[in-house]
């Protein structure tokens, strides 16, 4: 075992060192979605690229909104706005859990002292239509990552299996830096001419979105944004695949997946908005589910999905 | 005779299939061993979170040859037909018997299938029983198409014996079994190899796991009992807990910690349920107050600071857990005294069912039958109608949504905070028992009410969409809320005709789910059933008196009885299972259900249970041999003359002294009968029919029913006629079987 790391002094710190461990196991290093997302794994690069038979390793930091859980930045760990990091290797490797174990030494838990669980949680996404089995990773009975080897992604069987990797970076941070409530984490090193924590960076806008979620949030507008975004899917689905313009063969799964990425957020918000009854909410999470089963069809046709050209001309 | 050792090393395996796959592997394997020829001394199976594990003792080292005859052709058969034999046996004609066949001479081949040795066995049996094994669910990993509850990666398969240790030869996708396993994951560093279980399950210990999962558990629960004991308090016994605990540690640690004092204010259940729901904790209660006041947690390995970081780590995560439920109860408690009723209201946006609408719909059709049915338990129908509107509405409440198991419990809570009498309080808690057939049974009067009432809902709702259950499916659990209403019904000894009551929430449930129905004819229906109680009654007068009314209600006078008598056989049938298992024949209680009032299941029930302990004596089960002998005469003869006797049969045409006799005695036991029957005494009505087993006995020794008399043979036919008649007061006998 590699000798013991020193302590992180930073929230982000702990996402640097996830960074350069995730990067010297391989990883692509990859940067946000500039979408509203409710976790990670809605990432193109997860959700995607866990599609088809070419070989993935992406990690990234993913900016997650869950408007249901806002608590007005009072609850020690419970943020309407959080981040995710996120690590996706296609295939899995047989080493993934020793792998994983590393990144929290890297981190700067020290196996010796803690205790580290793997406890059955299967994981689902109804609006992804996807799911997989694996754990919650405990660190004394604190849920530090889910860990899950994909079955299923948007209707498609993973063939081969992607393993996925979902950390919860504030509560893993609260814990290994040893702060009682996130608002007081150090965002930066505290001993910089500018100390931040994650309060002045976060809790006012905390504040915003919790009652802009739960109160003011427009419904018809976001019902409206709802039915829009989804027939703007299917809409560009709908297009062949050979473009007129350029003649090339150009399914526009991506573009596609956005707007489903957005029809997620709207029924979150929808949700937490309270105005959709639980027979509702079965058909809204229906139709986000079908939009990206559709987003996963044509996604598997094309070049990124596995699709090869000379199987096409000899068929 | 090797013994053979089998582990099965993988990701971890999820703490609820371990026991249930350990033992699925000991019977795949074994079966297929013994179906191979194989035998065996003993078998052992054990788990972990990260292995499954098999030990035979005393395995045959190898299957015995098996000889085979079979029989080819005649030997005066085409040369055609004897290659063709030749080549399906593998022999030479020299090799042939040739013996005497009932069709003359015939060639016999005897087969030799030599024996195989067990590792040629387990070679094939191991890998077939790993690629076909019943795991609830099961994945693939990596580019590989190999199926198991979570990655394997390495299996360790030996026989060993006198002579040493060897590997049994086999691989599964690329997976080679051999003869090393490793211990601990953080505990004990690298592979080990071992020669045989003894020195496994050794090796395994000193690696820091505890082969078998009873071990771990008793280990758990000494030192959580021991640990609380030292500190005057006691653990909370859970063991479902326990053995799901058992299963998710190899080297269990026991560490107990302190719950924050901000946190002992919050309801004993509501610590406990998430404690155990999120953390896996035992909860730690002080014997005097019953206050839980500590936590147990059991972690999977030792540490140098003996648990103090674990054990800190774990007292954080409680303390987040517990200040989100504190901020539930404490919310949820805000909203409970300032006005209970709102949510009740938003329960308006929640769908029930989507053809049976909204909860708030469901609690007004409680709340009107638990008036209804507050006279029949001796409750105050306003209070009942109070206690089944807010019995629900904690399932509005942050902690409900949060804690599903806690309904009802939290409502209790709530109502209470919320200024409402503590009968109206348990209601909320208690409404949704019995949940099973060994739950408590409500008793407190108003509690019963709801109860009833809320299963009553439950089951005419499904059954006037016609959801009912099927075979194995029961996804709304009727048959629970069937085994509810009996349970309810019986333990409080309460007479009512289900009937009426079912056939009022039918028209209720109609009246919500059938916008063609005018309201104003329903309110009148309900009316006139509360009146009459028969629905037909009630039907023909609405009808009568209303004019132009729509085809949906016409509809009804068909619907609503069948819908109705299908719910009562169903709840027949439960009720049938139910006393089955007190030892009541099911043919015992059909012949009670033949009776009319068969809806007032205490009345039932009496009967049957009288039935049966007079059928368990000897006067009963000869009276039912009479009463069959004599309905099988009079059936016959009725058959044969094309005509019923039922009257006239008269004493002055009886001709022996014992015909005179059973005349006489059937009229003292219907005078003995009848009263006792309408102050449902039924051992007393059972006994008086006892009475009558030696006159029909000595009727039946005597005298000739089918008499050359045609005057005599009519009289006794219908005689007859007034023992079956008179049996039949007290329960159809020709029900009862043997």
């Amino acid at each position: 075992m590699a000798e013991k790391s020193t302590q992180p002094r930073s929230f982000q710190e702990i996402i640097l060192r996830l960074q350069s461990y995730w990067a010297t196991k391989g990883c692509a290093i990859m940067q946000p979605y500039d979408m509203e997302v409710g976790a990670g794994t809605f990432h193109p690069a997860t959700t995607l690229r866990s599609l088809g038979t070419q070989p993935w390793a992406a990690a990234y930091v993913q900016p997650s909104r869950r408007p249901t859980d806002g608590r007005y930045g009072e609850n020690p760990n419970r943020l309407q706005h959080y981040y995710q990091y996120q690590v996706l290797i296609k295939p899995s490797p047989p080493d993934l859990q020793a792998l994983y174990l590393g990144s929290l030494e890297a981190i700067g838990i020290d196996m010796d002292l803690h205790d580290v669980r793997f406890v059955e949680d299967d994981w689902e996404s109804p609006t992804l239509g996807a799911w997989g089995l694996g754990w919650e990773v405990w660190c004394d009975g604190m849920e530090v990552s889910q860990f899950t080897y994909f079955q299923q992604v948007g209707g498609h069987d993973c063939k081969p299996v992607s393993g996925e990797l979902t950390y919860g970076l504030e509560r893993l941070a609260i814990y290994i830096l040893g702060v009682d409530h996130v608002m007081d984490m150090p965002f930066n090193d505290p001993d910089a001419p500018i100390p931040l924590t994650y309060g002045d960076v976060f809790r006012q806008t905390e504040e915003e979105y919790s009652r802009f979620n739960f109160d003011t949030a427009e419904t018809e507008i976001l019902l409206r944004h709802f039915e829009d975004a989804e027939a703007e899917c299917e809409a560009i689905l709908s297009h062949p695949a050979e473009d007129p313009k350029t003649g090339k063969r150009i399914i526009m799964a991506h573009p596609a997946y956005d707007q489903c990425i957005k029809a997620s957020h709207l029924f979150n918000l929808l949700d937490a908005r309270g105005v959709i009854s639980v027979t509702e909410r079965q058909a809204y999470i229906g139709r986000v589910r079908a939009l990206a089963k559709k987003c996963a069809d044509a996604f598997v046709q094309t070049g990124a999905g596995g699709y090869a050209p000379e199987s096409d001309s000899a068929a | 005779m090797p013994d053979l050792l089998l582990e099965l090393f993988s990701e971890e395996i999820p703490a609820r299939m371990q026991t249930r796959a350990a033992e699925d592997l000991k019977k795949l394997v074994t079966d297929a061993l013994v179906e191979a020829g194989l035998t065996y001394a003993g078998a052992g199976a054990f788990s972990t979170p990260r292995r499954l594990v098999l030990a035979l003792e005393g395995l045959t080292a190898e299957s015995p040859d098996v000889t085979e005859e079979r029989k080819g052709p005649r030997v005066d058969a085409p040369e055609k037909a004897l290659d063709g034999f030749l080549r399906a046996t593998g022999l030479s004609k020299d090799q042939l018997e040739i013996r005497d066949d009932k069709k003359g001479q015939t060639y016999f081949a005897k087969i030799v299938k030599p024996g195989r040795s067990a590792e040629e066995i387990l070679a094939e049996v191991i890998p077939a029983t790993i690629r076909n094994f019943p795991w609830p669910k099961s994945m693939r990993w990596g580019a590989g198409n190999l199926r198991w509850v979570r990655p394997l990666h390495s299996i360790l398969c030996i026989l060993s014996d006198e002579n040493g240790v060897r590997a049994v030869p086999f691989d599964v996708e690329g997976i080679a079994a051999g003869d090393t396993t490793e211990g601990h994951r953080f505990m004990a560093a690298g592979r080990f190899a071992v020669t045989g279980f003894d020195d496994y399950a050794a090796k395994l210990k000193k690696a820091h796991v505890i082969l078998s999962a009873e071990e771990r558990a008793d280990h758990i629960w000494h030192d959580a009992t021991n640990m609380a004991f030292a500190a005057g308090l006691e653990v909370v016994e859970d063991k479902g807990l326990l053995a799901e605990v058992a299963g998710l540690v190899e080297w269990p640690v026991v560490l107990m910690g302190e719950i924050g004092e901000e946190f002992l204010g919050l309801p004993p259940e509501v610590l406990q349920t998430s404690m155990r729901e999120h953390q896996k904790f035992f909860s730690v209660k002080n014997p005097t107050t019953g206050r839980i006041e500590r936590f147990i947690t059991v972690a999977n390995r030792e540490t140098a600071d003996h648990g103090a970081t674990i054990l800190a780590g774990n007292g954080k995560v409680l303390s987040a857990r517990l200040a989100d439920a504190k901020f539930f109860w404490e919310n949820d408690l805000r909203i409970a005294k300032s006005d209970m009723s709102a949510w009740t209201r938003s329960l308006e946006n929640v769908t029930f069912h989507n053809k049976l609408g909204t909860q708030a719909a469901r609690i007004d059709r409680i709340a009107a039958l638990a008036r209804d049915l507050a006279s029949v338990v001796g409750a105050d129908p306003d209070q009942a109608e109070t206690a089944a509107r807010i019995a629900k509405a904690d399932l509005s409440s942050e902690m409900v949504y949060e804690f599903p198991e806690l309904q009802g419990l939290m409502g209790r809570y709530y109502a209470e905070a919320a200024g409402y009498p503590a009968e109206i309080a348990a209601a909320a808690q208690e409404h949704y028992s019995p949940l099973g057939p060994s739950d408590d049974v409500p008793t407190a009067p108003l509690s019963v009410a709801v109860a009833l009432a809320d299963k009553l809902d439950t089951l005419a709702g499904f059954w006037a969409i016609d959801e009912k259950p099927t075979g194995s499916k029961d996804p709304y659990a009727l048959r629970r809320a069937a085994l509810g209403v009996i349970r309810l019904v019986l333990v409080n000894g309460l007479r009512v005709n289900l009937d009426r009551f079912i056939d009022a929430q039918l028209i209720r449930i109609e009246a919500a789910v059938n916008h063609d129905l005018d309201d104003s004819a329903l309110t009148e229906l309900l009316q006139e059933i509360a009146h009459h109680g028969v629905f037909g009654a009630a039907f023909h007068a609405v009808k009568d008196r209303l004019d132009d009314l729509h085809d949906a209600f016409l509809d009804l006078e068909t619907k609503v009885p069948d819908a109705s008598d299908d719910l009562l056989r169903f709840t027949h049938d439960r009720l049938k299972v139910h006393l089955r298992d007190q030892g009541i024949r099911h043919d015992v209680i059909d012949a009670c259900l033949a009776l009319p009032g068969s809806d007032d299941l205490a009345l039932l029930v009496k009967r049957a249970e009288a039935l049966a302990a007079f059928l368990a004596s000897e006067d009963g089960e000869n009276l039912v041999q009479g009463y069959k002998r004599a309905a099988n005469i009079l059936a016959q003869a009725e058959e044969k003359d094309g005509v019923e006797y039922r009257y006239g049969a008269d004493v002055k045409y009886a001709e022996t002294a014992e015909e005179k006799a059973l005349f006489a005695a059937l009229s003292q036991a219907e005078a003995a009968v009848s009263p006792a029957l309408a102050s449902d005494d039924f051992p007393a009505a059972m006994s008086a029919m006892s009475a009558l087993r030696a006159p029909i006995d000595a009727f039946f020794d005597t005298v000739q029913v089918n008499a050359d008399s045609a005057i005599l043979r009519r009289n006794r036919l219908n005689l007859l006629h007034e023992i079956t008649a008179s049996c039949g007061k007290i329960a159809d006998l020709s029900r009862i079987e043997g």
